[in-house]
């Protein structure tokens, strides 16, 4: 349980990493919080040649908010994302889901954008991306580039990122007005990685949804979102006819998910369960969007949302 | 193959300490091995455990999740540092011990002892910041720290009756993580 030997590069500037990177190319890795990079080498899984330890690089400390989006450089750690009371305000989004990311000492040291580009399927700040809309800023040996969600990810643990390039930020796209968002997930043990999750965002025009999305943690191979604005679209928000929309909802997400049985669940038993989390979401995130100044003053706790639903015909389907 | 050594220097406990490592030497070997400080205990070696949590910058972080050579200059406070701390003081046994160690102590917070010191510097970071947990949340604060001896009923209690004792003593509540350290004057053999 001791990682193999490599060598340790300390760069001070991004221009200093990418030149690291580019000279070492595969056989180089960037370490940032190393939450998952630290684990992997100390199993061995991985053994690369050369650590470029970004934990010194000037300028990527940063959380800056603009009227579009909340931008988080590499080295903000998921504790100082939750902390943030700026990034709370302009996406309520990024509080609710980071509480879920495993425990506080991890949060202290763990970095949002290491998160997204580990692209782990069961991670949560992906999919928060993918909810987002939002873009990944990297610097390489060729200059800068900024990249989609949709163009990140290839597969599980797997991104368009070049050997010689460092994402230097992520970039959170804030919602439209009017619009509340949610996110749930479970998982076996506390801090765990979750068996299933989602993170919904839901628009209400005159009281009325306008729109709703959906995006999935553990369920699918790499991020993706789902429109469930045909189902829940037009009813009015927190009344009957949006709750009876709320099983079509349930039933979209059954189809468009894809997990995997292994050994802690089955497919068939995720699936259920992350189509109940929607279940469960969709209706805080209506709550918020009808309600903005409660969720203001809400302490997002992990589970809350399914703790807090409460939904008495699927008492005997409680998951926390 | 002979590694290349780095000199690294860090804080711990209030005293500059420097050894030449290797880049792979993980915080926790760094503290057990190069620096003969023991206290810390390493379990898992990939984060799930929490026997090796010390506080980094005043922070929990996991030692064995993090390499010596990034610590270079950092403050590190370990379980043999809490008794350094403002808020211990000198206990019916003739150590000094923080409100955590003390209630510990008092609560039969520990069984093999395995587990304790991160739990010992988790919950000292975390009632700073909730300095009066019900114990739901004294529950929700050690969810990742791992005692195989199951004795969590009595860390619990541990947790909550800590949070008194911190009380008794007036410490401030929310004390910014960086003066979570002991100062460096206290370094010889702290209060007595």
């Amino acid at each position: 349980m001791k990682p193999a030997p490599f060598v340790h590069h300390a760069p001070r500037t991004v221009e200093e990493a990418v030149a690291v990177l580019a000279e070492v190319g595969h056989d180089g890795k960037v370490l940032a919080g190393g939450q998952s990079l630290i684990p992997i080498l100390n199993m061995r899984l991985a053994s690369p040649g050369h650590l470029v330890d970004v934990n010194h690089v000037s300028g990527l400390g940063d959380i800056t908010i603009t009227p579009e989006a909340v931008r988080v450089g590499a080295l903000v750690r998921h504790s100082g994302l939750e902390r943030s009371e700026a990034a709370h305000a302009a996406l309520p989004l990024l509080r609710q889901a980071v509480v879920n990311v495993a425990h506080p000492a991890i949060r202290n040291r763990g970095t949002t954008v290491g998160s997204i580009v580990h692209a782990d399927a069961a991670g949560e700040m992906p999919a928060v991306l993918a909810l987002c809309d939002g873009t990944v800023e990297v610097v390489g040996a060729n200059g800068i580039r900024e990249i989609g969600w949709h163009d990140f990810f290839l597969g599980a643990l797997e991104t368009v990122l070049r050997p010689d390039e460092l994402a230097v930020a992520a970039r959170f796209n804030r919602m439209p007005p009017g619009t509340g968002t949610a996110f749930a997930e479970s998982a076996r043990r506390s801090g765990d990685y979750a068996l299933a999750g989602v993170a919904v965002a839901l628009t209400v025009t005159d009281g009325v949804v306008s729109a709703a999305w959906a995006s999935f943690v553990s369920v699918t191979d790499v991020p993706s979102v789902l429109d469930l604005t045909p189902v829940v679209g037009g009813h009015e928000a927190r009344s009957g006819s949006f709750d009876n929309a709320l099983d079509r909802a349930a039933e979209a997400v059954r189809e468009h998910v894809a997990p995997e049985t292994d050994i802690h669940a089955s497919a068939d038993y995720r699936r259920m369960l992350v189509a109940e989390l929607t279940r469960r979401a969709l209706p805080l995130a209506a709550l918020h969007a009808t309600s903005p100044a409660n969720d203001s003053f809400e302490v997002e706790r992990r589970g809350a949302p399914t703790r807090s639903l409460t939904n008495p015909s699927f008492d005997h389907h409680r998951v926390v | 193959m002979s590694e290349v050594l780095h000199e690294v220097t860090l804080t711990v406990n209030g005293v500059r300490r420097t050894a030449s490592v290797p880049a792979r030497r993980l915080l926790s070997d760094f503290l057990r091995h190069d620096l003969t400080l023991t206290g810390t205990h390493v379990g898992c070696e990939h984060g799930v455990c929490g026997a090796c949590t010390v506080l980094v910058g005043g922070e929990p972080m996991r030692s064995c999740l993090m390499f010596a050579v990034s610590a270079q200059g950092l403050e590190v406070t370990t379980v043999e540092g809490l008794g350094l701390l403002p808020d211990a003081r000198v206990c019916a046994t003739g150590q000094s011990m923080n409100p955590v160690q003390q209630a510990f102590t008092e609560c039969h917070g520990l069984q093999c002892g395995f587990c304790t010191p991160g739990l010992l510097t988790t919950v000292t970071a975390y009632l700073d910041d909730h300095p009066d947990p019900t114990s739901d949340e004294a529950r929700a604060a050690i969810s990742g720290n791992l005692c195989r001896c199951t004795g969590y009923q009595n860390i619990v209690k541990s947790v909550l009756r800590a949070a008194e004792i911190r009380a008794e003593r007036r410490v401030p509540d929310a004390a910014e993580p960086g003066e979570r350290h002991p100062k460096p004057a206290a370094a010889g053999g702290g209060p007595s």
